[in-house]
């Protein structure tokens, strides 16, 4: 017998005898508690949002939204969930629901409890109305001063009604937390313990080991074992694809995978940091990555998506992996028998395979400093938020006070079975000078690296243009950066 | 002015109230169909079988599912004990023994828990015999691929009007289709109580039909199915007709089983078994004088109904009705046709057409400007209607002044010709991004075409405390409706919001309803709510006459209060007055009917009056192009809609807004896409997810935007002197397309015409830049080295849009002379 349990709108339920494949909302909605909605089942509409209890790194907590559609309810063992029913009820409604409900924000309304959820998380948001460069480079925060909405925060939520002004101008009307607010309170306490899960449903086990080495072990013992972090891909293999696994391995909370360090010669994100963290923890010291963590995906998902997750499904078209490989970064592999380092350019091997063995895992990522001068995250996609990439290109250059591009290493996703390093334009770069004629020159070069193919993203004659276009727009952003200066 | 439109004083329509839900909605505790079902054990859940070809014979073997556990039983052909027909025109087999489509239901599984059904349904052994299938309109064209009827509309002569006009341009335009979205999927939920009536909770738009057609594949008459619409997670015409054959089978388990059972789509599943918005083709040749005057167009259209008829026949009498939008065309003929193709049957989608229609006039007008050298704003203004002109199917068009009126208030708040000045300076300075700012009109015809349906009836409850319940034969599919009823009974009987309870939407209580859609479900249903409530307060007057000494003429009903002529006077509460006159044996209660009159239509001519009126519209849109990838950015819109005098003003916003955002989507970013390979997968829906079909997100939403309604804009024929709201908005979005069109002119030279892929993703904008560009470069003979490179990008581009099937605009031959 299992005694896991959760803490739901403040009442302990249980989770014994949840099946591994059970998401947190069918089984919030099993309990009755049905505001939480399925709009998509694969965490892009938002309509399941609910918010989390999670550590803000620094002793207290931070109300974190995420689509309950992508989360197994087993994951949720000792953690403390609200849902839009336990923010407000319709006489006593939250400050985000009161000025959803009066702005004309809902209009069918199945969006709206996740839309709740997701204000709300920005609305407990600490130092929210501090400069937030990403945001404010897009004009889409508004001004500066206390309680500034950043809307960002719900680039993850679908709306088909509204056409979202009224949701916009509820959100950016927010003022801040009451005093007494109940739930600003619980802010300044730790986030529930990481405690150890083990439920068995079905014939099939949610494991939870308590530690790195028990995981080794765990799958050293059942190498069909799915290993989860954010299972923000994981959760769309079992509610689209009906994927199963006898045991399912979450490796999310293990500190070992947690570590984090801003050194001399190099920055360690261990593989266990969601991208949310990883951006609040990097503070816009790699801009690259900075430019990168707006562009990945939505909020809802990088509050659960691992940088780990990310490098291991090896997708072609995951937006973590370019960046990455701009920056010459280093995976460091772990398993049972101890740990070895390769260059990310050397790690992937084919489609969504990798030089990861069977027993190993991704334990952190580090990159080299200094960094190179000149960076550049590009990104074509449908639609400017929360898609995915039709293609993408990372760069960073080194330029020489003598005007000559001592170092290029340039990125790609998207136009190739794998991730891949651009490296006859990168040849074609160095020891040109950097102007006009070396980056035409260069970009036809870039246009024929890959194996783009045609799709119901785009074509592949397009995504061949957009590489040249990318290294062309590079070059006009940086000529217009030394005109005027920031 | 008619009864209908008067509006007494406090009146509570026109008041600014949130939706009668909004804080259910926010709180997660507004319930819709599916949430009845979630936790119950008793319910077994409902799964398809989907075909894996687009046309071919089927065979079933179904027992290996039921030796898959937790699988309760599957429903084939041969368990229906009634008609095996889904649809209303009698050509949809519920259990097909042909499979017409990839992802065609062919047999449902029932199962415990959705786990075992979609276990179960994996498991079912499917024979195919595949056939020859068609999945574009242009195979459908070249074999001939057609269904149903085939309407013309006609005035004067377009063949000589076109052989004597001075500039003659020919063309073909693409147009593609659109998938609903409601974020909640198709829904329902049977049970067969105790004294045997089939009870179906659905999230169906029109809930007499769900339930015609769930008593005829049971047998049974209509009185022992009652379908209930609790509220609907958007329908946007998607719930129109299709959840009538979930709800079937959800009502065929039940009967069969004992057993209460749900049927919810996945996405995917949504996605690939349920009706769109109708891709059209269309070709066409249009004269216009020396001054931009369009003298005559002469078109064919061609739309693509999918594998049955479903509602295409109406649809695409519609669009024809709206080739016109907002434009007096002398002299015309618009040919229509049906595509039968192996595909989704497409369905009703707001605008019903009507989109369709107008893309192709605004998209000729769009082309020809630069072609005539005239001001697309210029020559969009100078072809509006006029007072005393009537469309081409013959009916007047009242109030074409509220055109021009729209018109220059747009252009005056919109600082229009001052942001022209500042985007072409913009333009000038910026060789890689262009803006673009354009003007578009909307003229939109409110009715149903099918003239039976424009009825609607009510039923109204005054319980002795003074409280009222109010029954309407419209559903709330999120537009307001039910908001809207509120207000209108509050009115009517002079009484406060908070007496008014309105009860869900059930076939027992009000029958023979018509589907809440073309826009009507205020007009109908609030003038059926009005007069059911105009019954009470009429048998109210003599009581309160007598009681309060005053004359029947002279009592005031208001804020819960009868008073005499005089307010401050001697006064009664309503719900004193109601015990009172449930004391004298009066009736309290009343049924409400309406149907709209003033209609006249000849579906075989074409020709008639099938409008009760137009609702009017114009928007001016400004966007910002990315020549290196195409991508757009909407900048700031300005709309001025006719509502009428609205009913609600948050809500007739709501409708404005959230309708233009729509159409934005369909225009710019939504595009489906199926496998058109003679592949394995030929049919198949590649965009069948939410990852691959994108909605707007919260980044289309404009910088800037501004929505003011039309004033002075009473409708006399409508209920409080109203407009219908929900649909013409949509099209207020072929502003953006313009302005990306302007603004992809601007990288090329003058006099260039541009042509726009459709929908116009960044891609389709991007080769419409080179192709712009190409064009400045060819003028210009620069440098061998830059056309080189030019051209061979641009090289493409032509050959991109041959293969769609858009031909270049030119002159004709004669044009030259």
């Amino acid at each position: 017998m299992d005694d896991s349990m959760v803490t739901v709108n403040g009442r302990s339920c249980t989770l014994r005898g949840v099946a591994p494949h059970t998401t947190a909302l069918d089984w919030l909605r099993a309990q009755g508690l049905t505001g939480a909605k399925e709009g998509c089942a694969e965490g892009e509409c938002g309509a399941c949002s609910v918010l989390v209890a999670m550590p803000d790194g620094a002793d207290g907590t931070a109300w974190t939204a995420v689509n309950s559609c992508l989360v197994p309810a087993a994951a949720l063992d000792g953690q403390e969930v609200v849902t839009a029913e336990g923010l407000g009820a319709p006489q006593s409604m939250h400050p985000v629901q009161a000025a959803l409900a009066a702005a004309g924000g809902s209009q069918c309304g199945y969006c709206t409890p996740g839309f709740a959820c997701s204000m709300a998380a920005e609305f407990y948001r600490a130092r929210r109305g501090e400069a937030d460069g990403a945001s404010e480079a897009d004009g889409a925060s508004e001004a500066d001063g206390a309680g500034a909405f950043d809307v960002h925060a719900l680039a993850g939520n679908l709306c088909r009604c509204t056409g979202y002004r009224p949701i916009r101008d509820a959100a950016v009307g927010l003022g801040t937390p009451d005093a007494d607010d109940p739930l600003a309170a619980r802010r300044s306490r730790p986030a529930p313990e990481t405690v150890a899960t083990r439920i068995e449903a079905d014939g099939a086990r949610f494991v939870r080991p308590r530690s790195l080495d028990e995981a080794f072990a765990l799958i050293a013992d059942e190498p069909d074992a799915a290993v989860v972090a954010g299972c923000t891909d994981w959760g769309v293999e079992v509610n689209l694809r009906g994927r199963r696994a006898p045991l399912t391995v979450a490796i999310d909370r293990l500190p070992e995978l947690r570590g984090f360090a801003f050194g001399d010669a190099g920055i360690e994100l261990g593989a266990g940091l969601t991208l949310a963290e990883a951006e609040r923890l990097l503070e816009g010291r790699v801009p690259l990555l900075a430019e990168l963590f707006p562009q990945f995906a939505s909020p809802l998902i990088r509050n659960r998506a691992t940088l780990g997750g990310n490098l291991g499904t090896a997708s072609p078209i995951g937006d973590a992996a370019p960046a990455l490989l701009a920056l010459e970064a280093r995976l460091v592999l772990g398993s049972i028998d101890g740990e070895r380092e390769v260059d990310l350019a050397e790690y992937f091997t084919g489609y969504r395979t990798t030089v990861r063995g069977p027993g190993e895992l991704i334990r952190s990522v580090r990159i080299p400093l200094p960094l190179a001068a000149l960076s550049g995250f590009h990104k074509v996609a449908k639609r400017r938020f929360d898609d995915i990439s039709s293609m993408a290109a990372a760069f960073a250059l080194d330029v020489g006070a003598d005007g000559v591009v001592a170092a290029a290493r340039i990125g790609l996703g998207g136009v190739a079975a794998t991730p891949i390093r651009a490296r006859a334009t990168e040849a074609a770069l160095v020891g040109r000078r950097w102007d006009g004629e070396a980056v035409r020159d260069a970009a036809s070069v870039l246009g024929s690296e890959g194996t783009p193919m045609s799709d119901h993203r785009a074509s592949a004659e397009y995504r061949a243009i957009m590489l040249q276009q990318s290294l062309l727009r590079l070059f006009r952003a940086a000529a217009h950066e030394e005109v005027v200066p920031a | 002015m008619s009864g209908l439109a008067d509006r007494p004083d406090g009146a509570l329509v026109g008041v600014a109230l949130p939706h009668e839900s909004a804080a259910r909605h926010a709180t997660g505790t507004a319930i819709y169909t599916d949430d009845l079902a979630a936790g119950r054990a008793d319910v077994l859940t409902a799964w398809p079988v989907q075909s894996e070809h687009a046309h071919a014979l089927v065979t079933l073997d179904v027992a290996p599912a039921l030796d898959v556990p937790g699988v309760v039983r599957v429903l084939t052909a041969s368990d229906v004990p009634g008609e095996n027909d889904a649809g209303a025109k009698h050509d949809e087999p519920l259990f097909p023994s042909e499979a017409m489509f990839h992802g065609h239901a062919l047999a449902w599984v029932l199962g415990e828990t959705a786990e075992a059904a979609r276990l179960g349904a994996a498991a079912v052994n499917v024979a195919y015999e595949p056939l020859p299938s068609i999945v574009t309109i242009g195979e459908a064209i070249e074999a001939g691929s057609f269904q149903g009827i085939a309407p013309t509309v006609q005035r004067g002569d377009a063949a000589s009007a076109l052989g004597s006009a001075p500039h003659v341009f020919e063309g073909v335009c693409e147009i593609n289709g659109q998938e609903h979205f409601y974020l909640e999927t198709h829904a329902s939920l049977a049970h067969v109580d105790p004294e045997g009536q089939v009870f179906v909770e659905s999230s169906t738009q029109h809930p007499s039909e769900t339930q015609e057609i769930v008593a005829h594949v049971l047998g049974v008459p209509n009185h022992r199915v009652t379908v209930q619409s609790l509220r609907l997670g958007g329908g946007f015409g998607g719930k129109e007709m299709q959840p009538h054959g979930f709800a079937a089978i959800a009502a065929l388990g039940a009967t069969l089983t004992g057993r209460a059972v749900r049927l919810r789509l996945t996405r995917t599943q949504d996605l690939t078994m349920t009706g769109k918005r109708h891709p059209f083709h269309a070709a066409w040749r249009a004269g216009f004088d020396a001054d931009g005057r369009i003298l005559a167009l002469e078109a064919t259209l061609t739309s693509d109904g999918g594998w049955c008829l479903d509602l295409s026949e109406p649809v695409l009498g519609r669009a024809l009705c709206h080739v016109d939008n907002a434009y007096w065309i002398p002299d015309i003929v618009v040919h229509g046709r049906i595509a039968k193709t192996h595909k989704t049957s497409q369905t009703a989608f707001r605008g019903f057409g009507g989109p369709q229609g107008m893309f192709v006039i605004e998209d000729i007008l769009g082309r020809v400007a630069p072609l005539l050298g005239i001001d697309p704003a210029v020559l969009r203004e100078r072809n509006l209607y006029r007072p005393g002109q009537t469309t081409p199917y013959g009916q007047e068009v009242r109030h074409a002044e509220r055109l021009h009126d729209a018109w220059a208030r747009v252009r005056t708040e919109g600082r229009l010709d001052e942001r022209r000045t500042e985007v072409e300076a913009f333009n000038s300075a910026h060789p890689d991004v262009k803006r673009g700012l354009a003007i578009t009109p909307v003229k939109f015809g409110i009715s149903f075409t099918f003239t039976a349906y424009n009825q609607a009836g009510a039923l109204v409850h005054v319980y002795r405390d003074g409280s009222v319940l109010v029954n309407h034969g419209g559903t709330e599919l999120g537009q307001g409706l039910h908001t809207k009823m509120l207000q209108v009974a509050a009115t009517a009987l002079g009484v406060r919001m908070s007496a008014v309870r309105l009860a869900p939407t059930r076939t027992d209580k009000v029958p023979n309803t018509s589907a809440t859609a073309a826009s009507s479900g205020a007009d109908l249903n609030g003038a059926a709510v009005k007069h059911a409530c105009d019954q009470i307060r009429e048998r109210l007057v003599p009581v309160a006459a007598d009681l309060l000494g005053v004359a029947a003429e002279d009592v005031r009903f208001e804020g819960g209060k009868v008073s005499g002529p005089d307010p401050d006077g001697t006064s009664l509460g309503f719900d004193e007055l109601v015990e009172a006159a449930y004391a004298r044996r009066v009736q309290l209660f009343a049924a409400g009917f309406y149907r709209t009159e003033g209609l006249g239509w000849e579906p075989g001519t074409m020709q008639g009056t099938p409008f009760k009126y137009f609702a009017y519209g114009v928007a001016a849109s400004e966007v910002e192009v990315d020549g290196f990838t195409g991508a757009t950015r909407l900048r700031r819109v300005d709309i001025v809609h006719d509502v009428g005098d609205s009913l609600s003003p948050i809500i007739d916003l709501g409708q404005v807004e959230g309708g233009f955002l729509q159409g934005v989507g369909w225009l710019v970013l939504e595009e489906l896409r199926w496998d058109e390979t003679d592949g394995p997968g030929r049919g198949r829906l590649l965009t069948q997810s939410a990852s691959t079909y994108k909605l707007p997100s919260l980044g289309e939403l404009p910088d800037e935007l501004n929505v003011h309604f039309l004033e002075r804009a009473t409708e006399d024929g409508a209920v409080y002197g109203s407009k219908a709201v929900g649909e013409p908005p949509l099209m207020l979005a072929f502003s953006v397309r313009e302005a990306i069109r302007e603004a992809v002119g601007a990288f090329g030279p003058r006099g260039h015409s541009v042509e726009l892929g459709s929908p116009a993703t960044p891609e389709a904008v991007f080769w419409a830049v080179e192709a712009a560009r190409g064009a400045g470069d060819a003028d210009r003979d620069a440098s061998a080295e830059r056309s080189d490179r030019r051209a061979e990008t641009a090289a493409g581009a032509p050959d991109r849009l041959a293969d769609a099937g858009l031909a270049a605009a030119r002159r004709s031959p004669r044009a030259e002379h």
